[in-house]
This record gives C-alpha cells, structure tokens and sequence, in this order.
C-alpha cells in the first residue's frame, strides 16, 4: 500500500514537471505493488488518470494554456478509438500486452531524452 | 477527428492518458506552440480516460480502490511538480526519469 502510494506521488510529481507520465508510471507501479494483472493495472490506471487530468486541465486553464473547443473535440472524437483500444487489449494475452507496455516504456524514454538534449536549459 | 481516433485508440490499449501521441500531433498538424499543445492534450486526457476506463470498467477490469490509492495522491503530486518545475533543473529530473523508464521496462519484460 505504501508502495502505491509513493508510485501515484512519483507519478503525479513526474506529470506536473515534463507533462507525462502518469499512466506509463501508473501501470507498473500497480503491476509491481498491487499485484495486478497487466489488464487490471492498464485499466485501473485509466481511472487513475481523471482525477490527475482534471486538477491539471484547472491549472493550466488558469495560466490560458488550454484551447477549450479543440480539447473537447479531439476529447469527444476519441470514444469509438478509446472503445477499440479497450476492446483489442481485452483481446491480447497479458504477456503480450505487458512487452508491448514495455516497448512503449522505452519509446516514451526516448521522446523524453531527445526533448532533454534539445532544450537548452 | 483523426486525432482523436488514433489517441483513443493508444489510451485504450494502454491504460496511458495518451498524451505523447496528442501533444506532438496538435504541434505537428495544427501548428500549436508546446505549452498550449501540453495543457490542451491534458484536457482532451479527462475524456479520454474517461471513455476508456469506462469501456474496461464493463469488461470488469477496474479496480476502483486501487486507482483512488495511486490515483488521490497523485493529484497532491501534480501540484509539487508544477511548484518544483518553477525551482529546479527540469533536465536532470527528465533524465532520471528515462532511466527509471527503461529499468522498469526490463523489470516488466523479465517478470
């Protein structure tokens, strides 16, 4: 339980700072110290996000970042892909789904370290 | 709507908000500065988890007291890491963070 709590601060922390990393760290956390399945934990995870989601869109909205139309056109125009990716998850075998996590892990390292290398400070 | 489709698609599969796919699609094709691409994406973020967890919650797959112990302390975390984004060097925590990335990957594959 500790451990959870401490991977949904890392999480948060992490997505407040460089903008992601909530769900890619949500996941294994919750397959690491909850002992859930790969599906469990991916969807476990999406329920997790909301709350996050929700106090980031607030802030940011403050600060006149979010283009209020476009985020709920593509936030509306995503439920029949959101629908299939569930639906095609739920037809892949955990252990495959769990290596695909992986490869996406990695990617999204990857976006991150080009991003880091660029930026100047 | 192509957007939509393909983050959709990525957040369902994945159990992740999406937000790698949607930011660097509304900088690329609708010619958003970053920021504004980051804040957007987390907008869109609230619907899309929403439809998806929604869609695993009737495949029975949600566990709700799970996400509320990762998930509330979460919302304190955001909040640190926009106060501490303002005070520290973000480059050395996002290379941490990508190391801790790929550690947990090989954890994942190897279990």
């Amino acid at each position: 339980m500790i451990g959870a709590i401490a991977i949904g601060v890392a999480a948060g922390v992490v997505a407040g700072m460089l903008g992601v990393g909530g769900g890619v760290l949500f996941v294994p956390g919750l397959v690491f110290f909850v002992s859930l399945g790969q599906h469990q934990a991916e969807a476990t995870s999406l329920l997790a996000i909301i709350p996050v989601a929700i106090v980031g869109t607030y802030k940011q909205d403050r600060y006149g970042n979010v283009r209020r139309a476009d985020a709920l056109l593509v936030g509306v125009l995503s439920v029949a892909g959101a629908a299939a990716g569930v639906a095609l998850a739920n037809t892949l075998s955990g252990t495959l789904l769990r290596d695909a996590f992986a490869v996406l892990m990695v990617i999204v390292a990857t976006q991150l370290l080009r991003r880091t290398l660029r930026e100047p400070s | 709507m192509a957007i939509g489709t393909a983050a959709g698609l990525f957040s369902g599969l994945f159990g992740v908000g999406g937000g790698s796919v949607i930011v660097p699609l509304l900088v690329l094709w609708l010619g958003y500065e970053e920021r504004a691409a980051t804040a957007t994406s987390l907008a869109a973020i609230v619907f899309i988890a929403g439809f998806g967890a929604a869609a695993q919650g009737l495949y029975g797959n949600v566990h709700v007291l799970d996400a509320a112990l990762v998930g509330v302390p979460a919302v304190g975390g955001v909040l640190l890491g926009t106060w501490l984004q303002q005070r520290i060097d973000v480059r050395s925590i996002s290379l941490l963070f990508a190391a801790v990335l790929v550690a947990s990957a090989i954890e994942l594959v190897l279990r």
